[in-house]
């Protein structure tokens, strides 16, 4: 049974917002999975993490991947990012492959454990891309590591080592470090899981704002309906046992976003038909 | 260990924090003091027991026979000290860089572990004692039998200390290193040596006493100079007082070699969050 493709559209709202140019620009998806699978053989028996998973994400958008634990989310990020090869299936990043992607250093990754190298400032961290993988200086225009760093909230906090920040901070520093170079694709694996709420609020506006400032696709992992809500564009419900996609909805929300649209009936429509849709799973 | 003081009503602020310093003053002090008292007073027990117990000479030396032999033989011990000091150093730079460049290979090499680190295991098993004739024999009377001995007794926890280091690196700082491209050099150099650090210093600083003991064993087998032939002179002349002596040149030394690779290690190793004692 395969799934039906539905490509993601850009909201209304956020189209009108864009120049023509920029709103061409964003037809070609950034991302496209075509059935693609994956399955990890152990001893005892093989596991079918992903499979028939189809889905397009267009340039700029911001896509939630919603999904019970172990219904592979991560994985499916992984695919993208090069890290895993797909088992069956195709998977196209800006046009080209997956690996062709990484090599031009079009990704960002956010790591769930902000995985800073604990020997290096917070602006050392930030640099760590430049000074590996053959690349070595900013391209001309693209914000300083400074400026990230100013980008996440963290100016004044270009010394300090990741022992002394806290959580929150540490992933800011983190996505920073992702963001250094302006890639095309974000791809965050539950970075604000391990965060406490009032925290994981705050970043969440943040990335809100990071996102609408740098037009960078993002892809977004998460197991909390109301962080994929409030996020996303669209959000991609996958259902567990195997992987698949259960459902791409449609996040019909105004662009312009503050917490306070969790408490909207709107929102919390969307959010109970979310909760549904993963109870199917 | 308590650092907090609770503000007491009544009392000023500038008072009470004034008081809290002058506390924190006088712990310092008394954490400096207290083991200097317990040394002094065990130095006090041991020459009263010689005292007391009227324990001969050629035994057991009082604490002040032995103080004497220092100052007067001090020309003498620095001079047997000199030829240790340079085997176990040298044997410490030998066994440590052996220990690292093979640890190097084997975490990049699976094979190359599989295939040697059981022979590595099977010769740590050897004690030092019976290594040492078999190096003698090996390598002569001069200084390198005591080099090798001192390498050898270093290189086995350095190495496995150094793997483990190698290989504890984060598994997402290893996604990172992916998904930027990084090649298998930039991994080792930027992530995986400076993972292995802390490791690293930990082996070293056993290593550095280590290294002592493995050259002052080498030297007690056919040697006229160092620490080790002195040792083995003094108790053949039942000159308890020389050996006493000896033994402290020797763990002095021994003392300020740990404690300068802690001062190295707290150079380079500084991104650890303070640990709590």
């Amino acid at each position: 049974m395969a799934t039906q493709v539905a490509a993601t559209q850009v909201a209304p709202t956020q189209a009108a917002r864009l120049d023509p140019a920029v709103a061409e620009a964003a037809a070609a998806p950034a991302i496209r999975c075509e059935d693609v699978a994956v399955r990890f053989i152990t001893e005892r028996r093989t596991v079918t993490a992903l499979e028939n998973v189809s889905f397009e994400i267009a340039e700029g958008s911001f896509l939630s991947l919603l999904g019970p634990s172990g219904c592979g989310k991560s994985t499916l990020l992984r695919v993208v990012a090069d890290l895993i090869p797909p088992t069956e299936g195709r998977v196209t990043v800006l046009g080209g492959s997956a690996e062709a992607a990484r090599r031009d250093h079009a990704l960002g990754f956010v790591f769930q454990d902000a995985a800073l190298l604990p020997w290096r400032t917070a602006i050392q961290n930030v640099t760590l891309p430049l000074e590996v993988g053959g690349r070595s200086a900013l391209p001309p225009g693209a914000p300083t590591p400074t400026e990230l760093l100013a980008l996440v909230g963290l100016s004044g906090w270009e010394n300090a080592y990741p022992h002394e920040l806290s959580g929150g901070m540490r992933q800011r520093v983190s996505i920073a470090r992702a963001l250094i170079g302006g890639p095309k694709v974000l791809l965050m694996d539950e970075p604000f899981g391990a965060l406490d709420e009032i925290t994981r609020d705050h970043l969440n506006e943040e990335l809100r704002r990071i996102w609408q400032e740098t037009r960078t696709t993002i892809l977004f992992v998460t197991h909390s309906i109301y962080e994929a809500t409030f996020l996303g564009q669209t959000v991609l419900v996958l259902a567990a046992n195997p992987g698949r996609v259960r459902e791409i909805v449609p996040i019909d929300l105004p662009a312009d976003r503050t917490l306070d649209i969790r408490e909207t009936d709107h929102f919390v429509r969307i959010a109970a038909r979310l909760r549904r849709l993963l109870g199917e799973c | 260990m308590a650092d907090v003081a609770i503000l007491q009503g009544g009392q000023g602020i500038d008072a009470a924090e004034a008081e809290y310093r002058a506390v924190q003053r006088r712990r310092r002090m008394r954490r400096r003091i207290m083991p200097a008292a317990g040394v002094l007073s065990l130095l006090v027990l041991w020459g009263l027991l010689v005292y007391v117990l009227d324990v001969p000479p050629f035994v057991a030396p009082s604490p002040v026979a032995v103080a004497q032999t220092l100052v007067e033989n001090a020309g003498m011990l620095l001079a047997n000290l000199w030829p240790t000091a340079l085997e176990a150093i040298l044997g410490f730079l030998l066994g440590n860089i052996a220990a690292i460049a093979i640890a190097t290979v084997f975490v990049h090499k699976k094979s190359a572990e599989e295939a040697f680190f059981p022979v590595v295991v099977l010769i740590n098993t050897i004690p030092v004692v019976a290594k040492a004739p078999i190096l003698v024999l090996l390598l002569g009377n001069g200084i390198e039998p005591k080099i090798a001995i001192a390498a050898l007794i270093c290189f086995f926890p350095t190495l496995v200390n150094m793997v483990r280091g190698l290989e504890s690196v984060n598994p997402q700082a290893m996604e990172l290193m992916r998904v930027l491209s990084a090649s298998p050099r930039e991994v080792f150099f930027k992530l995986r040596v400076p993972t292995a650090l802390p490791y690293l210093f930990s082996a070293l600083k056993i290593a550095a006493s280590t290294a002592v003991i493995g050259a002052i064993v080498g030297e007690w087998i056919g040697s006229t100079v160092g620490i080790g032939a002195l040792i083995i002179q003094a108790t053949y002349n039942f000159d308890s007082a020389l050996l006493y002596a000896t033994v402290i040149v020797g763990s002095t030394f021994s003392v300020l070699f740990f404690l300068a690779i802690t001062g190295l290690e707290r150079l380079v190793v500084r991104w650890q969050a303070p640990v709590v004692a």
